[in-house]
């Protein structure tokens, strides 16, 4: 069964500790409880089950099923605990076992049929050390033989996992495990010990800057806010995270939802905002019911609401769905949206700060910007302005997929190198050929090999043409086709473009026709056509150069870097599809040449058959061949074979 | 007083900047644009709007500012001490020229066969940005060309989204008929449920058609039926023009700007084909007449005030629409329009052996919601429509122009007999006020058998911010508040109509500035033009003598051998109308 909080545990946080919170001084009853919420002593087994929208997919639902029935069948009597996430996707479901007196330990790729075994082996006190990913470390428990600690695993040690510290860890749904585990504990002591100048000028001194993509100082971003004499002002948290690929926010909000929540008082407090909004995607079912009950259990026990902790501040969190469109993750999109009008940007100035949400002065932040504020304020900016590079400071979380042999969530310390993303991912799949790192999505770029050493950083990245984006990253390996990657993002520009401004509405469709021309077929294979696609480049250069220069907003402007980067780092690949009408990783279908391998094939006139086009040829149980310039590339004939003799080029 | 808006002016020239390497004044908290433009520096704009704040939406006004790596909207940046600003860099017109060349790709290649041929705001940026070369078209979506409504045809092939069109409608109407639809290259410019303009909420005012810069909105054409009447041998076509009319057509034949060219307009119709023209005005001076009367017995009874004008054929179909609860404040006197059709159909046909089913009537007017007014059901009397046709100003000098005629080589004539007098106050309602400065006139003399002159008059002050005066007749006061353009007029109205304003008489016109600002006006793009046309009109009225409806001889021989008295069932019959509410999707 699913562990929430029960009304007593409500309660005795309410009353019990919530009291002395900002000192976290209780006497000792207090104190045991709090221990046994971590799980300190347990007298039965916990099973742990990682349950997050991606674990889901890969079968946590039907794993925790499997153990409760095997919980059932065999009488054992253990409690069962839904955690969030580490970051771990590939090896999802995820499943820890802590058997009483022992550390907990992690198996990786639990699907049901593996939980018998396992359980069987823990319940019993044998672990096969190459069942097991990790372990707990912990010095009041035995730990298990042959297991590495979750530290000394290079995933773990190689990261600084400040902002991810209880994801994986703790259930998502408790409020008293989040407070047992030092949660709220920021809020207390600085709602009590700081005005909201003082949180203000610490941010500022902290130089913590925005992790949404646009890097602005956040102090600097607060203050705006603050100058503005009104008695209503909001804070936004923008979680509208709809970067194809990225997962950052998500992860984030349903494994630690409380974090979010702390992290969202405190700033409110600081820029003194009447109310706080949570600016979510609709389409992020399970992260909004994550984060509502949050809200209400931290509304329940007296964080949220009126005079808070007896500040004598109050705050209301209100969650808002996003009706899924990219351009609403523009902020004055997004409060054009909140107002229940088009989500089309508008010209700044004047800046939400100053005229924002309802023509109040309106922060809106980040999701992981938010996140930071409570260890910020609870450790002192020096420590944060410890972490990091000279203008970039702290730690940044990034989410790898694509052609990684790992799809995970990793946080690492700003000055790190780009390198360290792809080994973290443990290299490109199935040992291929490296070819890329792209962050950014549809607004970044690809970072060759040679680029991989260069130092994760806000302003060193932009002086060698790289941005960060909001940490979503794509590892691309040679069988991903560099005119396709730059077609795609262009598309996806191309759907989500408001429509207001010219070079974006009109430019983005524009530049993906070109884009399509290069990687299809022409009618006929003349010279007339290749000056039509050798100018439609050049005007795809022109064309991006305009929408970089002219956009309204961030979407438009940000659009043409993947192409103008992908034109300067793989130029060759562009015209190999224009002049020599190849791809080389065979991914333009229309570019495709099949041919037939004559000591495969039997002559079963079969793939000749179906060819639309009539291209292959060839006598009767002899070999048949493919006629290049009737070939449309349309694998048709590779998949009728049954004795696997076409192949592409 | 003025030394102080003086040198008020010269302490807040503080701001230098230098554009095109040239040291320039500007004012504290001008745009790039306003200073460049002060200044004689033109950068082209499309979708920027005078009196709205600036979207930003084109991009077209773009400038390179040193020190900004992306290119930087003149219309919308402030200008701040020192900037440097180069308006024609390389840079700057490779950016506008490829945006042009961008919406020219959607457009389709109709220029010769345009309504906006010669006038189009598309036209002039591609020439002015030199493109020479077409990149590939677009398959255009299947919108298809809206000839709902009888005042304004929507073509959306032509549509470029500037906005102004919604802007106008939604932000200086309070209308709302247009909306952004769908996003990115799919989007559109739609009606609510995409209705077509006449089952949609449109009131035909016709400002949509003033700022679209190309052939998207247009009016409904009617020159073609026009000349096919003209050249019918069975017909008698006759015409009438507005007041706002003759100040405003000078420049398009090469005229000094709001010259008054009333009697050359006649002449020109005459030899175009028209057997017999008429002044509006006149019409005008008898709906006056009877407006007075039936404000007296409003005032008199002490009910159904205040009364709304009901000459604007717009704001009429807003009231039917919205405040269906108002229709009986308005009053039921026809507008001027239709009680010339009227008059001409019902006693001149008669005065003159004519047939009146052969009687072709046709109206200029700057309006196009008159067009929808004169094919309304209630404007007919006995089965015929009082204006068979109406034409916009547009319209009258492209037919002019057609029938080869010289406005600056013709001598000036006379309207025909017998409506061929009218007062000065005619002719003011075709600016804002004019019509309750009419009434003002009728209704003092009527009661104290004396002129209104100036200093009867008081200027009010009412809440909403609306102009308003007052004035003492025999022993009563009669307040009158003047409302131009919709703008807010959802808050305005409940002030209004409240008690504590205590309004007899509320003239509405839905354009800004009124009929001098219509829907069917020429094109301009200075608002200097429409305001020298408000101009001409009060110096007409200060210079002639008949400054009053009720003097003018003409209009009284109408009711000794026709009408009889205001309010006759003579008059009831063909001079009054009636307003029913109507179902639109709001």
């Amino acid at each position: 069964m699913a562990r929430c909080d029960s009304k007593a545990e409500i309660s005795f946080i309410k009353d019990a500790v919530i009291p002395n919170l900002h000192d976290g001084t209780w006497p000792t009853e207090v104190s045991a409880k709090l221990s046994a919420l971590r799980h300190e002593r347990v007298r039965q087994p916990i099973i742990y089950v990682g349950v997050t929208t991606s674990s889901i997919v890969a079968g946590a639902l039907k794993t925790r099923s499997a153990i409760e029935q095997y919980l059932d069948d065999y009488s054992v009597d253990a409690d069962v605990i839904f955690v969030g996430s580490h970051g771990l996707c590939s090896l999802e479901p995820i499943v820890e076992v802590q058997m009483p007196g022992r550390t907990r330990v992690a198996f990786a790729n639990v699907t049901p049929e593996r939980v018998n075994s396992i359980l069987d082996g823990a319940i019993n006190g044998f672990i096969q050390p190459e069942n097991a990913i990790f372990q707990y470390y912990s010095e009041i428990h035995e730990p298990w033989h042959g297991i590495p600690f979750k530290n000394e695993l290079p995933f773990f040690k190689r990261q600084n996992r400040v902002l991810l510290k209880n994801a994986g860890v703790i259930c998502p749904d408790s409020i008293a495990e989040y407070i047992a585990y030092g949660g709220y504990s920021a809020l207390a002591k600085s709602i009590r010990k700081y005005t909201y100048d003082d949180i203000c000028r610490i941010v500022e001194e902290s130089g913590l800057r925005g992790r949404g993509g646009g890097a602005f100082p956040t102090g600097t971003k607060w203050r705006k806010a603050l100058q503005v004499a009104t008695s209503d002002r909001y804070l936004i948290c923008n979680a509208d995270e709809s970067d194809p690929g990225g997962f950052m926010d998500r992860l984030l909000i349903e494994s630690d939802p409380h974090r979010v929540v702390e992290g969202i008082i405190l700033s409110s407090y600081a820029v003194s905002a009447s109310k706080a909004i949570i600016y979510i995607r609709d389409r992020y079912k399970i992260t909004i019911q994550r984060i509502q009950n949050a809200i209400d259990q931290a509304y329940e026990v007296g964080l949220l609401g009126y005079d808070i902790l007896g500040s004598g501040y109050s705050l209301d969190i209100e969650v808002r769905k996003g009706p899924g469109a990219y351009v609403c993750g523009e902020e004055t999109a997004l409060i054009k949206s909140l107002e229940g009008k088009r989500g089309m940007p508008s010209i700044k100035p004047p800046y939400p700060a100053e005229f924002g949400l309802n023509g109040k002065p309106t922060v809106i932040n980040n999701v992981e910007t938010l996140v930071n504020i409570p260890q910020i304020v609870n450790n002192g900016p020096e420590w944060f302005a410890a972490l990091g590079t000279e203008g970039s400071k702290g730690t940044k979380i990034f989410s790898i997929n694509g052609q990684a042999s790992q799809t995970c969530l990793v946080e690492l310390t700003f000055g790190e190198p780009l390198g360290a993303l792809l080994d973290l991912a443990g290299g490109v799949k199935d040992g291929r050929t490296f070819k890329a790192l792209h962050l950014g999505g549809p607004s970044g770029v690809s970072v060759t090999a040679d680029e991989l050493d260069a130092p994760i950083d806000f302003d060193e990245l932009p002086k060698r043409g790289i941005s960060l984006g909001s940490g979503g990253v794509q590892v691309l390996d040679n069988t991903v086709c560099m005119v396709d990657l730059v077609k795609y993002f262009m598309h996806f520009i191309r759907n989500e473009s408001c429509g207001k401004c010219i070079p974006c509405r009109e430019g983005s469709n524009r530049m993906y026709q070109i884009l399509d021309n290069i990687s299809k077929r022409p009618v006929s294979n003349e010279g007339h056509n290749t000056l039509e696609r050798f100018k439609g480049v050049i005007q795809l250069e022109t064309l991006a150069e305009v929408m970089r220069d002219t956009s309204l907003c961030g979407l438009g402007q940000t659009a043409p870097k993947p192409i103008l980067k992908a034109l300067k780092s793989f130029r060759d690949e562009f015209e190999e599809h224009i002049f020599d009408r190849k791809c080389r990783a065979s991914v333009c279908r229309d570019l495709r040449t099949f041919y037939i391998d004559i000591e495969r094939c039997t002559g079963c006139t079969a793939c000749a058959k179906k060819c639309p086009t009539q291209a292959i040829y060839g006598t009767p149980r002899s070999p048949y061949f493919i006629v290049e310039e009737r070939c449309i590339g349309c694998g048709i004939c590779q998949d009728t074979c049954k004795f696997g003799a076409v192949f592409f080029k | 007083m003025e030394l102080f808006s003086s040198s008020k002016v010269f302490a807040a020239m503080n701001i230098t900047i230098e554009v095109n390497k040239r040291t320039i004044q500007a004012h504290k908290g001008d745009t790039i644009l306003e200073a460049l433009n002060r200044n004689g520096i033109r950068v082209p704009t499309l979708c920027n709007m005078n009196d709205l704040t600036p979207t930003g939406a084109c991009r077209l006004c773009v400038v390179e500012v040193d020190g900004r790596d992306t290119l930087v909207t003149s219309c919308s940046h402030v200008v701040e001490n020192g900037m440097r600003i180069m308006t024609h860099s390389p840079r700057v017109v490779r950016a506008r020229k490829t945006l042009v060349e961008l919406l020219l790709a959607n457009h389709p290649d109709d220029c010769l066969y345009c309504e906006r041929n010669g006038f189009c705001e598309l036209q002039d940026l591609a020439a002015e940005l030199h493109i020479r070369e077409r990149k590939v078209l677009r398959k255009s979506f299947t919108q298809k060309l809206d000839l709902s409504s009888p005042s304004i045809v929507r073509d959306p092939a032509k549509c470029i989204l500037c906005g102004r069109c919604i802007r106008v409608c939604d932000e200086v109407q309070s209308v709302s008929t247009f909306e952004f639809v769908n996003r990115g290259c799919n989007m559109y410019v739609g009606t609510t449920l995409s209705r077509d303009l006449n089952f949609s909420n449109c009131i035909g005012c016709g400002q949509c058609v003033l700022v679209c810069p190309t052939g998207a909105l247009h009016e409904r054409q009617n020159v073609a039926e026009v000349m096919d009447a003209l050249s019918n041998p069975d017909l008698i076509p006759v015409v009438q023009i507005a007041p706002s009319i003759s100040v405003s057509v000078a420049t398009e034949f090469g005229l000094k700007p709001s010259k008054d060219v009333n009697g050359l307009l006649y002449n020109a119709l005459r030899k175009i084909g028209f057997k017999y023209v008429f002044d509006t005005a006149f019409a005008a001076d008898v709906a006056a007449i009877e407006m007075a009367a039936e404000l007296i017995e409003r005032k008199g009874n002490g009910s159904n005030l205040p009364m709304f004008s009901s000459c604007c054929p717009a704001w009429v179909k807003f009231v039917e629409q919205w405040y269906p609860d108002y229709i009986p404040a308005l009053s039921a006197v026809k507008s001027p329009q239709q009680v010339m059709g009227s008059l001409i159909r019902n006693y001149f046909a008669a005065e003159n052996e004519l047939n009146p089913s052969k009687i072709f009537s046709v109206s200029v007017m700057p309006c196009l919601a008159k067009k929808f007014e004169a094919q309304r059901e209630e404007m007919t009397t006995r089965g015929l429509s009082d204006v068979d046709t109406v034409l916009s100003t547009r319209e009258l000098v492209r037919l002019i122009k057609l029938y080869g005629i010289d406005i600056q080589g013709i001598e000036p004539q006379h309207p025909d007999k017998p409506f061929n007098i009218r007062s000065s106050s005619g002719k003011l309602f075709g600016i804002s006020g004019g019509s309750a400065e009419a009434l003002a006139r009728v209704v003092y003399q009527k009661l104290t058998s004396k002129e209104l002159t100036d200093s009867k008059v008081t200027e009010v002050k009412i809440l909403a911010g609306v102009k308003a005066f007052s004035f003492n007749a025999a022993g009563q006061t009669f307040t009158f508040a003047v409302v131009n353009g919709l703008k807010n007029i959802h808050s305005i109205l409940p002030v209004l109509m409240g008690g504590d304003a205590k309004l007899d008489y509320i003239e509405v016109m839905a354009c800004p500035g009124g009929c001098v600002n219509g829907g069917g006006q020429p094109y301009v793009d200075d608002d200097k033009y429409v305001k020298l046309r408000a101009k001409a009109i009060i110096e007409i009225d200060e210079a002639e003598g008949i400054k009053c409806a009720i003097r003018n001889p003409a209009a009284q021989s109408i009711y000794d051998g026709f009408l009889g008295e205001t309010g006759s069932e003579k008059a009831k019959k063909f001079l009054y109308t009636r307003y029913s509410k109507r179902e639109v999707l709001l």
